[in-house]
C-alpha cells in the first residue's frame, strides 16, 4: 500500500520541482558593469522599476547578493498583450574576495541604476615599491 | 501593488508563457505584431505592452536615462522612441564586465489602429518609461442590449 502511495505522490513532487525551476528561470538577472581602480571595485546594475524600499543588497562572508522587486504602475484589469520582461524580480549574486571591504560598501540607486562601490582594504592596496 | 507581477504571472498565463517560450525557442523570436520596421526580441530597451479598454500601455525598461534626451514621436500608428545611454568612461580602470547597454538606441512600436496619436503621454520613473496611448471611443466594445 505504501509503495502505491509513493508512486501516486511522485508525479506531484515532480510537477512542483518543475514549477520551481520554471519560477527560477523567470527571475531577472540584471546586467552588470564591473570595473576596478586603485581604491575600489565598482559594480553598476540595471534594475529598472526598483525603488530604494524594494532593494536588498547584502554582503555575507564572501557573497554579495542583490535582490529587487520592480514596482510598476499598471492599471487594474490590464490585458498583457506582449511581454519581453516576464518577471518583476531581480536577483544576482557575486563572489567577493578577501581584499574587498564588504563592511564599507557604498550603494546608490538612481533611475533604476544601482551603483555599488566596494573599497579595497587599505593594507591591501597596491603599493608602489621604490627601487633604491 | 504587485499588479504588474500578477498580470503577467498568473497561473494560466504561466502555461501560456511556457508555450510561448517553447515557440520562442522554436521560431527564434516573436514580434508584436509582425512588421518590417519592427525589431525583434533582444532589442534595447526591452518592452512590455498591455491593453485596457481605454489605453494601450507601453513599458520600456530603460534604466539610467535622461528623460530630456529622449525622443518620442508618433507617426500614423508607429511610435518611435529614440535616445542614448552613455556608460561613462573610466580612465585607468580595469573592466571585468560590460553587460549594460551603451550607446544610441531606437525602438519602433506598431500601435493598434484605434490609437489616437493626439493622446499619447509618457512618463519616466525609476528607470521605466511608460507610454500611454489613448484609444478611440468607437473602437471600444459596446454592450448590445437585447430588446
Amino acid at each position: 500500500m505504501a509503495s502505491t502511495q509513493e508512486v501516486a505522490k511522485k508525479p506531484e513532487t515532480e510537477t512542483q520541482g518543475r514549477a520551481q525551476a520554471r519560477e527560477a528561470a523567470y527571475l531577472l538577472v540584471p546586467p552588470a558593469d564591473i570595473f576596478e581602480d586603485a581604491d575600489s571595485v565598482t559594480l553598476t546594475l540595471d534594475m529598472p522599476g526598483v525603488t530604494k524600499e524594494r532593494l536588498k543588497v547584502e554582503a555575507e562572508r564572501d557573497t554579495l547578493l542583490v535582490e529587487g522587486e520592480a514596482a510598476i504602475n499598471v492599471p487594474a484589469g490590464i490585458d498583457p498583450a506582449y511581454a519581453e520582461v516576464r518577471s518583476t524580480r531581480y536577483h544576482r549574486s557575486f563572489a567577493l574576495t578577501g581584499e574587498l571591504d564588504a563592511e564599507r560598501i557604498e550603494a546608490s540607486l538612481r533611475d533604476g541604476v544601482l551603483s555599488l562601490r566596494i573599497p579595497k582594504r587599505a593594507e591591501l592596496k597596491p603599493r608602489r615599491i621604490e627601487v633604491r | 501593488m504587485f499588479g504588474f507581477a500578477s498580470a503577467f504571472d498568473g497561473g494560466l498565463l504561466r502555461e501560456f508563457r511556457r508555450l510561448e517560450q517553447e515557440m520562442d525557442e522554436m521560431l527564434g523570436q516573436r514580434s508584436w505584431p509582425a512588421g518590417v520596421r519592427l525589431a525583434s526580441r533582444g532589442t534595447y530597451p526591452p518592452m512590455n505592452v498591455g491593453l485596457t479598454p481605454e489605453n494601450v500601455e507601453i513599458y520600456l525598461f530603460a534604466a539610467g536615462l535622461d528623460p530630456a534626451q529622449l525622443e518620442i514621436s508618433v507617426e500614423k500608428n508607429l511610435l518611435t522612441v529614440a535616445g542614448e545611454r552613455k556608460v561613462p568612461e573610466q580612465k585607468g580602470a580595469t573592466w571585468y564586465r560590460q553587460e549594460r547597454f551603451d550607446g544610441a538606441f531606437r525602438r519602433v512600436i506598431s500601435l493598434p489602429d484605434d490609437v489616437d496619436p493626439e493622446r499619447v503621454t509618457a512618463k519616466y520613473r525609476d528607470g521605466v518609461l511608460q507610454i500611454t496611448a489613448g484609444r478611440r471611443q468607437t473602437a471600444r466594445a459596446r454592450q448590445i442590449q437585447i430588446q
